[in-house]
């Protein structure tokens, strides 16, 4: 069976680029535009993965994570933050919210390929 | 990344969307009252548009991208005060974005310089926040070139992941050899690594996943994989959500596997986890060139490269975590304002970008489709009037069916419609800047107050309403509204006030922009009129009359070409435009209150509710906007006016009769309008019509299309369309018919004549200005019924 990714961000450049990507390499793809969105959609569809952006309206991306990681059901789940900073502090934050790890913008398809199959086999 | 080039103009149409989220936010901006919301979604837009440009590798804009958006970040954590000054920096600065992102898309690189000035404005902002911090610093010194570094890690492909790997590495490097592996046979030209991998029990908690890094570890090689349950609690005491399980992988890889790959399995973990990773090379003597790759391969990563292959050489780290996460180190050269402060740190607003629920679809399909419901409701037109000759009482059910068919065919074609369907606000948001750069130019205080910006209406008619509207709100603030010291002399506020507002109205939608200036300064008008020429001296115009001779070509009232309008593009070019929508305009001024353009355009420009008359053999159809009632008229109600023209009395007034047949040379048509029937129609600005038809045959939808694109222009045609028979009819335009039968019905009146010969005769048609039946427009539509047969 497929595995579902849900690709949150703001831009839909990212996410179009995204679920291309990972669309190609066998993954079933869902977005969301924020991290209400995500939630949302995380109630009713069982996800695999998620990959979130960090900057977003509405609800940010550490504060999605910190809420998924309060549900019971996404403790172990998956979570990759987007950063464009490769800056240690974000990492960390995003570590310390719960992210299992991040992808660093701009990535190229291959790299991203090989993250989400890291953390998602 | 060839793959990520189909995605470049997803990234421009976006962008050029987050430019006006932008633009519009930077507009609202003032000092004093800041909205956070509105900096984030600044802030994010500059974001979003520099994090898409480095991922197509456009470096130049995402440099400058940077510096707007460290300006932004220094805004938004209050590190920056938002003045006048910020404002206009800041959106000179979305300009040159603008600007950067064109260059991107035409795949040309920007002029070199292009962003100097406005980085160095930029630039400027931050060492003046710098200096005194909270506080605005108008005046502080023009920084020779302030030594402003930033992190620019987004450009920095090769980088990516890069300093954490260097972070492990450093955690390898800081621990002590431990223990040896003992060495085995290694095939030749592989390598045998050894991964003992210990994580922490709570790993499962952050998402990761030992199997999977198991996985990954596998298909860089042969792994051989021993899983180690030494320290598996009992039943009793198992948490199922901790690990108590260690692995050892022997993996035998090639020369391609270096240390950087084997890193990368464990990047998410390497901090929480105990890893240790050793290798061993086959001997030396046999160590075949190729080899020493595997070392270049891994320039710098660390010792373990087979440089030292003699012996098995041992690198085993427990990774002890001090060095990488420390949230106190920020990255070196971090911008002054920008610091390593959190970027996600603020409320986040609700002004989200573009709407979620949007898909984004190519023009071409939805014309296609709109094309095709078109060409749905003739067929469906067709079957009905087929049927139409059936017997009554027979064939409930098809006659039933096809009522719902062609009820559905109708919900079907607004359905389409309202996919083309745009508000106007997308038009009207970008006005404020104009009449913001019009105010700072003319030194006029404007206040601009938009109305029905939510007005919808066909895509095409809202691409076609910027430059008229452009043109129109220059035109009230340079040449109608006043300065301020003349207001306040005549008793107005200073700042002048220009109105725009959109509104629906009898099947069109009614733009209008109202200033409370001076008015249009008729003796002047007229003067200049004269003395270009373009009116007879002598002659007597009403001040409709005047007040519309600025739509004519080569007319100017300013004695001095300003800066703004008045620059050889004038109202005509205006009217022209509306025009070739089938819009009309029109201008009503009350000298010393104000001017007020009236412009009208059809909602859509591909379908039409119109009726269709017959003369003669011929059919026609007429928009239905345009009929005011059809009447037949007695003997009495006719009059015969001398050397001009035949015109009846309808409801108490005069209205001019126009004879289609003679018109376009129709033969065997009705020519007495007392057997025939009275069309009585209305154009835009108001003036009335008699059209004298055959027979009036019943309403129909008619798709449109376009004379000119298979044909020719025609006048007094607006079009074609296909009739539910099959034939072709014309869709007239009944301003045009006013103008043919202005100069053509009074020179002749008995024969027929051809078009041709008739729209030849024209002469020149701005040597009279149109005389105006309506004084006021806004009482028009509402005042009169309207009685469709």
């Amino acid at each position: 069976m497929k595995k579902k990714v849900m690709t949150v961000d703001d831009s839909r450049t990212m996410r179009d680029m995204v679920s291309f990507t990972l669309r190609g390499a066998g993954y079933e793809v869902i977005e969301a535009a924020d991290g209400q969105q995500a939630m949302s959609a995380i109630a009713t569809a069982k996800v695999d993965l998620v990959i979130t952006d960090l900057n977003m309206p509405v609800m940010d991306g550490l504060t999605l994570i910190r809420k998924l990681r309060a549900i019971p059901a996404h403790r172990t789940l998956p979570i990759l933050m987007l950063t464009t900073e490769a800056d240690e502090s974000k990492k960390a934050e995003g570590r310390s919210a719960g992210a299992t790890g991040w992808i660093v913008k701009p990535f190229n398809p291959d790299k991203l390929v090989s993250v989400v199959q890291k953390v998602c086999g | 990344m060839d793959d990520l080039s189909r995605f470049k103009q997803t990234y421009f149409d976006e962008s050029a969307e987050l430019l006006a989220v932008a633009e519009s936010g930077l507009l609202r901006l003032a000092p004093g009252e800041v909205d956070m919301d509105e900096v984030n979604a600044i802030f994010r837009a500059v974001h979003s548009i520099k994090g898409g440009g480095g991922a197509f590798g456009f470096n130049d804009l995402v440099a400058f991208a940077h510096e707007f958006e460290t300006v932004m970040d220094g805004v938004r954590n209050g590190d920056i005060p938002v003045t006048t000054i910020l404002v206009d920096t800041l959106i000179r600065a979305n300009d040159v974005l603008a600007r950067m992102l064109a260059h991107a898309a035409d795949g040309t690189d920007a002029p070199a310089g292009t962003t100097d000035d406005t980085v160095a404005a930029l630039r400027r902002v931050l060492v003046q926040a710098d200096a005194a911090p909270g506080t605005a610093v108008p005046a502080a010194p023009p920084a020779a070139a302030p030594p402003t570094h930033y992190a620019d890690d987004e450009d920095d492909e090769a980088g990516i992941f890069g300093d954490a790997l260097a972070a492990i590495q450093a955690a390898r490097d800081d621990a002590a050899p431990a223990g040896t592996v003992p060495a085995g046979t290694v095939p030749e030209g592989k390598l045998r690594w050894t991964v003992v991998f210990r994580p922490k029990a709570d790993l499962l908690l952050s998402g990761n996943e030992p199997t999977y890094m198991l996985r990954a570890l596998r298909r860089l090689g042969d792994a051989e994989v021993v899983c180690h349950l030494d320290s598996l609690p009992g039943l009793a005491a198992l948490d199922a959500e901790l690990l108590h399980m260690s692995w050892t992988v022997t993996l035998l890889a090639g020369p391609e596997v270096g240390r950087p790959q084997i890193d990368d399995v464990f990047e998410f973990v390497a901090d929480d986890c105990d890893i240790q990773i050793s290798v061993e090379a086959p001997p030396p003597a046999v160590l075949p060139a190729g080899r020493a790759d595997a070392g270049t391969a891994s320039p710098g990563v660390g010792p373990a490269a087979p440089a030292e292959p003699a012996l098995p050489a041992v690198q085993a780290a427990p990774a002890a975590p001090p060095v990488p996460s420390a949230p106190t180190q920020a990255a070196p050269g971090t911008a002054a304002g920008n610091g390593g402060k959190p970027r996600t740190g603020g409320p986040a607003g609700d002004h989200a970008g573009p709407a979620a629920h949007t898909i984004r679809v190519d023009l071409d399909k939805i014309d296609r489709l709109v094309n095709m419901v078109g060409e749905m409701v003739i067929t469906q037109a067709m079957i009905a009037e087929h049927l139409r000759d059936l017997p009554p009482g027979q064939f409930q059910e098809l006659l039933e069916g096809l009522e719902g068919l062609a009820q559905h065919t109708r919900e079907l074609r607004e359905s389409v419609m309202s996919i083309r369907a745009q508000p106007v606000s997308s038009v009207f948001s970008r006005m404020p800047r104009l009449v913001r750069e019009c105010a700072a130019m003319t030194g006029k205080e404007v206040v601009l107050v938009t109305s029905g910006e939510t007005t919808e209406v066909d895509k095409t008619v809202v691409e076609n309403l910027v430059d008229p509207l452009t043109h129109m709100i220059r035109n009230s603030i340079d040449h109608g509204l006043e300065g301020p010291e003349e207001r306040e002399r005549t008793g107005k506020p200073r700042a002048g006030t220009v109105h725009l507002s959109a509104a629906h109205r009898s099947g069109r939608i009614v733009i209008e922009v109202t200033d409370d200036g001076r008015g249009i300064n008729r003796a002047k008008v007229l003067s200049k009129a004269i003395e270009k020429g373009l009116v007879q001296p002598g002659a007597t115009l009403t001040d409709e009359e005047i007040d519309n001779l600025i739509f004519l070509p080569g007319f100017t009232t300013a004695d001095q070409v300003s800066n703004l309008s008045g620059r050889g593009v004038g109202m005509d070019v205006v009217r022209r435009n509306i025009s070739s929508l089938g819009g009309r305009i029109g201008v009503y001024s009350t000298p010393g209150e104000g001017s007020r353009f009236v412009l009208s355009l059809p909602l859509t420009l591909a379908v039409l509710d119109g009726m269709v008359i017959s003369v003669g053999e011929e059919r026609f159809v007429l928009p239905l906007t345009n009929i005011v009632e059809s009447l037949r008229p007695k003997p009495a109600d006719l009059h015969g006016l001398v050397n001009k023209c035949d015109v009846i009395m309808a409801r108490g007034e005069y209205v001019r009769l126009v004879h289609l047949h003679r018109l376009f040379g129709i033969p065997k048509a009705i020519d007495d309008a007392t057997r025939g029937l009275v069309v009585l129609v209305e154009t835009e600005d108001g003036a009335r019509l008699g059209l004298v038809v055959d027979e009036v045959l019943g309403q129909q939808q008619v798709v449109i299309k376009s004379l000119e694109a298979n044909f020719r222009r025609l006048d007094g045609v607006a079009a074609a369309t296909i009739l539910g028979d099959g034939r072709v009819a014309l869709i007239l335009d009944v301003a045009g018919l006013r103008e043919m039968s202005r100069h053509g019905a009074g020179t002749a009146p008995g024969g027929p004549a051809s078009a041709n010969s008739l729209s030849g005769s024209l002469p020149p048609p701005q040597t009279t200005p149109r005389p105006t039946a309506r004084p006021v427009l806004a009482e028009r539509p509402e005042s009169h019924q309207r009685q469709p047969v």
